[in-house]
């Protein structure tokens, strides 16, 4: 969707509220399939260049180029449980309203009707990431669903030691945050082209909601040149195909 | 130790019923010796994958070979799900021990220091724990206030099998900074390498070539595969054949596609080569 009075596309505020949610950190890991997030961090490291702040590290899983680990898979988890990851992205087949998030499948366990590659290092990188950020471009009923079918990693833990979890959801319509005290979503701005009816009609698990519910931030002139420029370039390196369809939308948006 | 044999001397290794692991596909996946060892049918292999799979996986899957698979996922990357994995779920074809990847790599560390378990976190509140009941909540024997933690199992493969770029005459083995091949070699109690070349020269002979380099001591036996992880790609020699998994993604959705994809497999990787 292209918003014409500002020229951003919805893909393009989704990267610029991605940096946002990842600002003040040093160190973020993103999945090499990945691409969004990894725009939202490269954003976020260009913009903290110009400015003169600290450095912000990425670490693209499974990139040879953009991968300073020398101590192979483990490392990513050694690195996060010594408290050296500060954000992390996670999505799911299914995300509930407690924010437990399903990478394994629908229905019954084992035999799933519809099978999910798996659960990864969720189980564990949700526990001790301070920032981590669910990430899901699509917002509909059958993911943000009442309760998941099943429970790869659990939105909040009583009990046990567990510094990281839920910072904020992100989808393609809406933003929302976590309060771990209430284990509820509250919708916090709704991207442009969307109503907060829109939101709730999409949404399968209820959620908190202000008497009026702001826009999402639309990004700044200097973000857009930064990501159209720069970030697309960074970005052609490990994800060619999604630094192409950006250079696309742009075309036929001009 | 380090013996050089011929790839189907190699794949002669993996039996029926042995705990075979399995690296990740950015790390080395022996695809030419998968042809051979699927031409050996040995049947009720316990594959564990560290801490994922793809292509190979599901090969091994759709061929019927598998009784138990240990894994934290199972995905062909950009070209989708793994179709024969979907299958054989829905069907319950196999014993299925879902994972998380760090759980994974404790249990392989634990084998390596030759220690019973390991304490991992997170995990505790995850439905992984109603199915892995070899995985145990115990109390962190060093606090003083309530702390659970989960404990998991060594996993001692009988076969640790990888692709890597050079082994030398010697029996060395080249594994860069893939340091989960030095953790799988030295947790099983056999690992067979197929590698693109062998140098006449030690790979221990500096101190900056010995630095990436698995000891003869922990590899059983090594066969020459040129381009023996393709379709799928080797760190610093190759990259993944995209075409290929996807023509596989999509001929392998049904069983006579698979079945048609695996006849011709063996022949194209000798052309691939």
């Amino acid at each position: 969707m292209q918003n014409i009075s500002n020229h951003y596309s919805n893909r393009e505020l989704i990267i610029a509220t991605i940096a946002d949610l990842l600002d003040g950190i040093r160190h973020v890991a993103v999945g090499a399939s990945s691409p969004m997030p990894a725009a939202g961090a490269m954003l976020l490291r260009a913009r903290n260049e110009l400015a003169g702040k600290p450095r912000v590290r990425i670490s693209i899983l499974g990139s040879e180029e953009h991968n300073f680990f020398t101590n192979g898979g483990v490392e990513l988890f050694d690195c996060t449980a010594q408290g050296r990851v500060d954000a992390f992205f996670l999505g799911g087949g299914q995300i509930d309203g407690q924010a437990n998030i399903n990478l394994v499948g629908t229905g019954p366990y084992p035999q799933s009707e519809v099978r999910w590659p798996g659960c990864f290092g969720s189980a564990f990188m949700y526990y001790l990431v301070p920032r981590v950020i669910l990430f899901r471009e699509e917002h509909s009923p059958r993911v943000f669903v009442p309760k998941v079918d099943y429970v790869s990693a659990p939105g909040v833990s009583e009990g046990i030691v567990r510094p990281g979890g839920p910072h904020a959801l992100l989808t393609g319509m809406a933003l929302f945050d976590f309060d771990k005290e209430k284990k509820r979503f509250a919708l916090r701005s709704v991207h442009h082209g969307y109503t907060a009816a829109d939101v709730r009609a999409a949404t399968g698990f209820d959620y908190d909601e202000p008497a009026v519910v702001p826009e999402t931030k639309a990004p700044s002139a200097e973000n857009l040149a930064l990501l159209r420029g720069r970030v697309t370039e960074e970005l052609s390196e490990s994800y060619p195909a999604f630094a192409d369809m950006l250079r696309g939308e742009r075309k036929e948006a001009a | 130790m380090g013996e050089i044999v011929s790839l189907a001397e190699l794949a002669a290794e993996v039996k029926p019923g042995c705990k075979l692991a399995v690296p990740a596909d950015y790390c080395g996946v022996a695809m030419s010796a998968t042809a051979a060892i699927v031409a050996n049918r040995p049947t009720g292999l316990h594959v564990v994958c560290v801490p994922v799979t793809g292509m190979q996986g599901d090969m091994l899957i759709g061929e019927g070979l598998v009784g138990t698979l240990e894994t934290s996922a199972v995905t062909l990357g950009e070209a989708g799900g793994a179709p024969r994995f979907q299958d054989a779920v829905k069907k319950g074809a196999f014993k299925l021990m879902d994972a998380t990847c760090p759980a994974v790599h404790s249990g392989l560390i634990a084998a390596q220091k030759g220690v019973p378990f390991l304490p991992i976190r997170g995990i505790i509140g995850s439905d992984l724990l109603k199915t892995r009941s070899d995985w145990k909540t115990i109390q962190n024997p060093f606090a003083e206030d309530e702390d659970p933690i989960i404990v998991v199992p060594a996993i001692q493969p009988d076969v640790t099998i990888f692709h890597a770029p050079e082994a030398d005459r010697f029996g060395n083995v080249r594994i860069g900074r893939r340091r989960e091949l030095l953790t799988m070699a030295q947790a099983a109690k056999a690992t067979i390498v197929t590698v693109e070349r062998i140098s006449e020269e030690s790979l221990l002979k500096t101190e900056d070539s010995a630095a990436g380099v698995l000891p003869a001591l922990y590899v059983t036996k090594i066969a020459v595969a040129p381009r023996g992880a393709w379709p799928l790609g080797l760190w610093g020699e190759y990259g993944v054949d995209t075409a290929e998994v996807a023509r596989y993604a999509a001929m392998a959705r049904s069983a006579e596609g698979f079945a048609a994809y695996m006849d011709g497999f063996a022949r194209r990787l000798r052309e691939a080569a």
